[in-house]
């Protein structure tokens, strides 16, 4: 074992979900992500849509790395010009999910229950069913998501997708209008 | 955000409303026009016609300069934005000429320098077909420019430009480029311009916190050994006499990175000299001493800070930035003073308690002693038979009075030249810092010395890093440019072959040049010039060169194996600063 005081907790790799709140500008997606291939972070997933206020686009990043660089990481994102803020946060900080959809043959769902109950104790749900085939989809973390997908796929499936993450704070209400206004007043305070 | 001013719909008179509309590349023009722009440096091609077409009429108004090669165009653009403080201007074509921009901005990008270059793009229909000439600017651009934008209408040009602007000089400052296509130069529009005054995405500058600031101030006055560390940040917020009163107050020894040189005049008894790899002993060694250090603009660079697990063992940090991001990338801050460095200092001094160090700041002063006797002297002072880089910079800073505006290209003169050059003025120092790019010294000297046409521009360049650009001595000779080019020629690309020696065992791989008759090329390109190798001629070549009325190239032939000592090996810790190999 080695002593805990000797472990540079910083230097530890582990997931974190980045937030990048934006305008909606050209580009800015690879600006981001130079940020990540310049110190050679792969990108777990990313997700990328309008937020509550509209032009606002909000970016959800998933990255492994240590606490060390994703601080750093997140100050070089937020420099950026057409950049409004970014946050980061552990998974334990967040509620966050990822959906899964699976394509399995029609015929697997006939020749046992199997499946049924899979997808019955799984809390997933069929999404079509024609004679070829039936499209089930599952909302939960990888880790549900990728289980499902084992147990599915001993019966075999056809194909497989999964998004990225979506992510939200525990905060009770999303601050990016206060954010926005603050922000307005103190450009103005500046001369 | 920066809008354009609307005008009204009814307030159109349709009948007349083509002859109100300009054509989207005098629109360029008209609004570097309004941003105060007097000088551009590039060079024209295909997909940057209409807009060289538009600035034939204004060049009572704007002065173009027209290099050998874009390289030219953009250093010298970044010469005088350091020199005059305003943002250097560059156009380019399309595709290749919009590429051999790229050295130049990553440099300004590293440095902080601001820029705005505009660069020519094929037609919008065009875009991504691999037409000629087309290349992905904005796509290339992305890693070296603070901002960088694609205009593909001609109603963007005076917003964009205005933003681009702001974007350049505000907050830490840094290159942007705009993408311009030709169906954009050509197509017409109402132009109106605003300035760009805020954008809400973008924060130039946090207002300085009161009570970090009082912070900052509780720890410096319980320091008993505190130092200052001075960078850029400093010249570029103006904050020159903000820095001596501080320092002057609280009785603080300060130290200069390579870009904050010529901020604090060189002979106050308070600036104990250059941190860093080539700096001076005194700063380095005592850097494990201190207990406080006051950063002030500047990054740690890691050729400033050497091994940082063994940097500043001793000390407390105070960082005053800028740059939210550059707070804890490098160092951790004890104390952030998030802001301009400028308002920063003004709050600092009146917190802090008057206050002196004498016997912390005659431990600089002993090991400036040390120094000397074992390298200053004996660079400046030569015994030995071969010149010295040292001596003929020391000529040269004497020969101008020390008021001269210094440019340098990158290598052993650099550090040479940056060490022993003397400065009474801010901005006077123009080098390359962050990328150390070679080539850089000539066209700088160029945009230098437009920049500042009533001062003396003295350049030094070592044979290798001259002939990277040589080219633009046509741009020098065609412009009369009386910059005086110093070429200190020890047919080696010297600070490659010094590190071969220490650490290399000597396999000097790839590193000695045969050169050309410099003088003739001078001359070819109708610049006057002379060679000198004799220690007892150097002094009335220096006085020759300066007192010539135009450009001049004086080559000084220099001992083959003169090194830059002091040195912090890499991987050291800086007062593990050697004196000797």
């Amino acid at each position: 074992m080695i002593p805990l005081k000797i472990i540079n907790y910083n230097h530890m790799k582990r997931e974190y979900i980045i937030t990048v709140y934006s305008e909606n500008h050209i580009g800015l997606l690879t600006r981001i992500t130079i940020i990540f291939t310049r110190r050679k972070i792969n990108i777990e997933s990313l997700t990328v849509s309008e937020s509550a206020i509209p032009g606002v686009f909000k970016f959800t990043i998933v990255v492994y790395t240590s606490a060390e660089l994703i601080e750093k990481v997140a100050s070089q994102i937020e420099k950026q010009i057409d950049v409004l803020k970014a946050f980061y946060h552990t998974n334990e900080e967040m509620i966050y999910q990822e959906i899964a959809l699976y394509k399995v043959p029609t015929e697997a769902l006939y020749e046992n229950n199997t499946i049924e109950t899979v997808v019955r104790n799984s809390g997933a749900r069929i999404l079509e069913i024609t004679r070829e085939y039936t499209i089930i989809e599952k909302t939960g973390h990888k880790e549900e998501t990728q289980a499902l997908f084992e147990e599915l796929n001993k019966a075999k499936v056809l194909q497989f997708i999964r998004s990225g993450r979506v992510a939200l704070t525990r905060d009770p209400i999303e601050r990016l209008s206060e954010f926005l206004k603050e922000r307005d007043a103190m450009l103005d305070s500046i001369d | 955000m920066c809008e354009l001013h609307m005008i009204p719909l009814k307030t159109i008179n349709f009948n007349h409303m083509n002859t109100n509309k300009i054509s989207g590349s005098q629109a360029v023009i008209l609004s570097l026009l309004e941003e105060g722009v007097d000088t551009i440096f590039g060079y024209p091609g295909g997909a940057i016609m209409p807009v060289y077409d538009a600035l034939y009429d204004h060049n009572k108004n704007i002065k173009h300069i027209l290099t050998r090669h874009e390289q030219g165009a953009v250093h010298a653009a970044d010469g005088y934005a350091r020199v005059t403080g305003k943002p250097g201007v560059c156009f380019a074509t399309s595709g290749p000429g919009a590429t051999n921009l790229i050295t130049g901005i990553a440099n300004a990008m590293l440095d902080s320098i601001p820029m705005v270059c505009i660069v020519g793009q094929v037609a919008s229909p065009l875009l991504g077909s691999d037409a000629f000439q087309e290349s992905d600017m904005v796509g290339i651009s992305m890693p070296v420019t603070k901002w960088n934008y694609q205009v593909t209408s001609p109603e963007e040009i005076p917003e964009t430009i205005a933003q681009a602007f702001y974007i350049a000089r505000s907050g830490r400052p840094g290159p942007v480029l705009i993408d311009l296509t030709k169906d954009a130069q050509f197509g017409m529009l109402d132009f109106n311009y605003k300035k760009c005054k805020k954008i809400r995405s973008y924060v130039p500058e946090f207002p300085v916190d009161p009570f970090k600031v009082k912070e900052a101030a509780e720890l410096i006055d319980e320091a008993k050994k505190p130092m200052l560390l001075f960078g850029q940040g400093v010249i570029i917020s103006k904050a020159e006499s903000e820095l001596k009163r501080f320092i002057e107050k609280t009785g603080i020894p300060a130290a200069w990175t390579l870009l904050g040189l010529s901020a604090l005049p060189t002979d106050h008894p308070l600036n104990v000299g250059m941190l860093g790899m080539h700096g001076n002993y005194g700063p380095n060694l005592l850097t494990n001493e201190a207990d406080l250090i006051i950063a002030v603009g500047m990054r740690f660079d890691d050729r400033v800070t050497g091994n940082v697990k063994e940097y500043a063992i001793k000390a407390k940090i105070i960082h005053l930035e800028i740059d939210p991001a550059e707070i804890n990338k490098i160092i951790k801050a004890d104390v952030a003073v998030l802001g301009d460095a400028k308002k920063s200092l003004k709050m600092l001094i009146d917190n802090v308690k008057e206050n002196s160090h004498p016997e912390w700041v005659e431990r600089f002063n002993e090991c400036t002693k040390t120094e000397y006797d074992k390298i200053i002297n004996k660079d400046l002072f030569p015994k030995k038979p071969g010149l010295t880089m040292g001596e003929v910079v020391r000529i040269a800073s004497e020969k101008t009075d020390h008021e001269a505006i210094l440019v340098t290209d990158v290598g052993q003169h650099q550090m040479i030249a940056s060490r022993y050059f003397k400065f009474k003025h801010p901005r006077s120092f123009v080098t390359s810092g962050g990328l150390g790019t070679m080539g850089f010294g000539l066209p700088a000297s160029m945009g230098a010395q437009i920049g500042a046409p009533g001062r003396k521009v003295v350049t030094f360049i070592g044979d290798g890093g001259f002939q990277m650009t040589i080219q633009e001595l046509g741009t020098i000779a065609q412009n009369k440019l009386p910059v005086k080019i110093i070429v200190l020629n020890n047919h080696f690309l010297g600070m490659v072959r010094q590190w071969q020696q220490l650490f290399f065992e000597k396999r000097y791989s790839f590193t000695e040049l045969q050169n050309p008759d410099f003088i003739t090329i001078a001359k070819g390109f109708g610049i006057e010039g002379s060679s000198v190798d004799q220690r007892d001629q150097l002094e009335d070549s220096v006085q020759k060169m300066m007192d010539h009325d135009g450009p001049y190239v004086l080559e000084v032939t220099i001992e083959k194996e003169d090194n830059v000592f002091p040195m912090v090996p890499a991987g050291a810790s800086v007062s593990d600063i050697m004196l000797e190999p």
